[in-house]
């Protein structure tokens, strides 16, 4: 059996951020394994620029982001297995993975970091109604066709949701001379940023209808049109605002969901809310020694936080085959409250807290002028203003060691994020 | 005087961004955190630009395209031409990320660029 210190599962941001910190925190002994013919994971789709702003101060496109990591994982000679499978992983930390060249294989590794990203959610996942013909396809398979593998998947083209991927296809398929008749949102607002409905729908003339969803898709082999109509406050199409818009494709962009089959399989506990695994401050799983990091533990709006979370999984990594890593200690559970969808770490190991511990959220709604307060047994231990808070930007709040702190001193058992309107 | 609303596309903070304009003058410009968005706001009222990013064919290579960008942003209205001109471009491997692939588009003074390796297949 082959044997590594550390084996990473995927080749993306998150995979490849992890390698890089691990060889260069100490462990070199590191596998990475991809599916994919050549590394960067969904980056090498993403041609659009705004990656690496906060990471590398410049504006680059994801490939280029994806580059700059390929080179480090290069020029330290870290191993990359390409188009290989993997098909399980135990708790015993023995990865069965698969490829043309050896066939199935076992490999025995110290410490595993969980990098395999996130898939998108298909029509099954949303029931719309109506026939099944060719023509409906998720953002980022639309993407990959139009930026790397030269296909345009139609000329008329609705697109439904608005999250970041399907504004910048919007943008896209415009550029490439198709004619994209609206973007069509269940919500009252926008799940992407609000730079992407201004460089992407706004510069083009491309309506955005919030409030809206796809009742009816028309055509028998190949898409003919849509009906839309307008939502109640309860999220219920009014028939009576039904408007069938023709068009040869449907684009739906609407969310991603981690992918942890493979998690699963080892036994790590999901949290139902992120879909992702329950991880601690060190972004360790409740398996010993398998840590989580990027899309497969929750969906994030920028890269660059991808590349920080990995930094940590591999910080804690590399402790944890040194033996540094305490997994013994005082726990402490953070909860989302009132106003808060999922708080990401949901547990924290007071014992392995270096210094600060950094916690992502969404909020459940658009806030403007409020508060993040986080609260233990009804004390306010910290607050933090929020010029405007919503469910498509992940908020990041950092917490000193010694907030965790009660009055006597002690750790506390819990803290809860809440959000409070002024 | 006229009162223009923007929000900055450089960063995801999305700054909106107020400009006061008399004529084809900017008077004042407020809401931006950083100085980009203040160059932004300038450029936005006097002559917008967007760094293009596309794609052009690829002959002989692991793919049948390249990813590639204007290094600076380009004028906004310039967008679609440049796409068309991209379209006429055939490249071949190996290409590295940063390879200039077409010099000064459109008389710009902007070169377009690789943002993927490509290598032969």
């Amino acid at each position: 059996m082959m044997e590594y210190d550390i084996v990473i599962i995927g080749a993306g941001p998150a995979g490849l951020g992890a390698a890089v910190e691990a060889y260069e925190k100490g462990v070199k002994d590191i596998l990475i394994i991809e599916r994919d013919s050549y590394p960067g994971g969904i980056l090498q789709q993403c041609i659009h620029n705004g990656f690496g702003l906060i990471e590398f101060k410049e504006e680059l496109t994801g490939p280029e982001y994806a580059e700059r990591f390929i080179e480090k994982v290069n020029e330290y000679g870290i191993k990359i297995m390409l188009n290989t499978m993997v098909l399980n992983i135990s708790s015993e930390k023995i990865v069965k993975a698969v490829n043309q060249e050896k066939g199935v294989m076992e490999i025995k590794a110290k410490a595993i970091i969980l990098a395999m990203g996130c898939r998108e959610r298909p029509r099954g996942a949303i029931s719309i109604p109506g026939t099944r013909p060719a023509g409906i396809f998720t953002a980022g398979t639309a993407q990959r066709y139009v930026n790397m593998e030269g296909y345009m998947p139609g000329k008329e083209i609705v697109i439904l949701g608005s999250g970041d991927i399907g504004l910048i296809m919007a943008r896209r398929f415009t550029l490439e001379g198709a004619i994209v008749k609206a973007v069509v949102e269940l919500m009252p607002y926008s799940s992407g940023l609000t730079r992407n409905i201004v460089q992407c729908l706004d510069d083009f003339g491309i309506p955005l209808l919030l409030s809206h969803t796809v009742i009816e898709i028309h055509g028998k082999d190949r898409v003919k049109g849509v009906t839309i109509a307008q939502v109640d406050a309860n999220r219920k199409p009014i028939l009576r605002t039904a408007k069938y818009i023709s068009c040869d494709t449907l684009i739906l962009s609407v969310g991603l969901i981690p992918e942890n089959e493979l998690s699963k399989s080892a036994g790590v506990l999901l949290d139902p809310v992120t879909g992702g695994p329950i991880v601690n401050e060190s972004m360790e799983t409740n398996i010993e020694g398998i840590f989580a990091c990027g899309n497969v533990l929750q969906v994030h709006d920028l890269v660059d936080n991808v590349t920080k979370e990995s930094r940590i999984a591999a910080d804690s990594a590399v402790k944890y085959i040194k033996g540094l890593l305490k997994q013994e200690g005082k726990f402490i559970n953070a909860k989302a409250g009132s106003g808060i969808r999922y708080v990401v770490p949901q547990i924290v190991n007071y014992d392995n807290i270096d210094d600060k511990v950094k916690f992502h959220m969404r909020p459940i709604d658009v806030f403007k002028n409020a508060y993040i307060s986080v609260k233990s047994g009804g004390r306010e231990i910290m607050r933090r203003k929020m010029q405007r808070m919503t469910p498509g930007e992940m908020i990041l709040i950092e917490i000193k060691k010694d907030k965790f702190l009660d009055n006597d001193l002690h750790p506390v058992d819990d803290i809860t994020f809440e959000v409070e309107v002024v | 005087m006229e009162k223009r609303e923007l929000t900055c596309i450089v960063c995801p903070n999305g700054c909106q961004l107020v400009v006061e304009v008399e004529g084809k003058e900017i008077v004042s410009i407020t809401g931006y955190e950083c100085k980009r968005g203040l160059k932004y706001a300038e450029d936005e009222i006097l002559a917008p630009k967007r760094t293009l990013t596309t794609t052009v064919k690829a002959e002989g290579g692991h793919l049948p395209l390249v990813s590639v960008r204007t290094k600076e942003p380009i004028p906004k209205e310039l967008l679609n031409k440049a796409v068309l001109e991209l379209s006429m471009i055939t490249v071949k491997p190996p290409i590295k990320v940063g390879d200039v692939i077409v010099k000064n588009i459109l008389n710009t003074g902007v070169d377009v660029i690789a943002t993927r390796a490509l290598y032969a297949e």
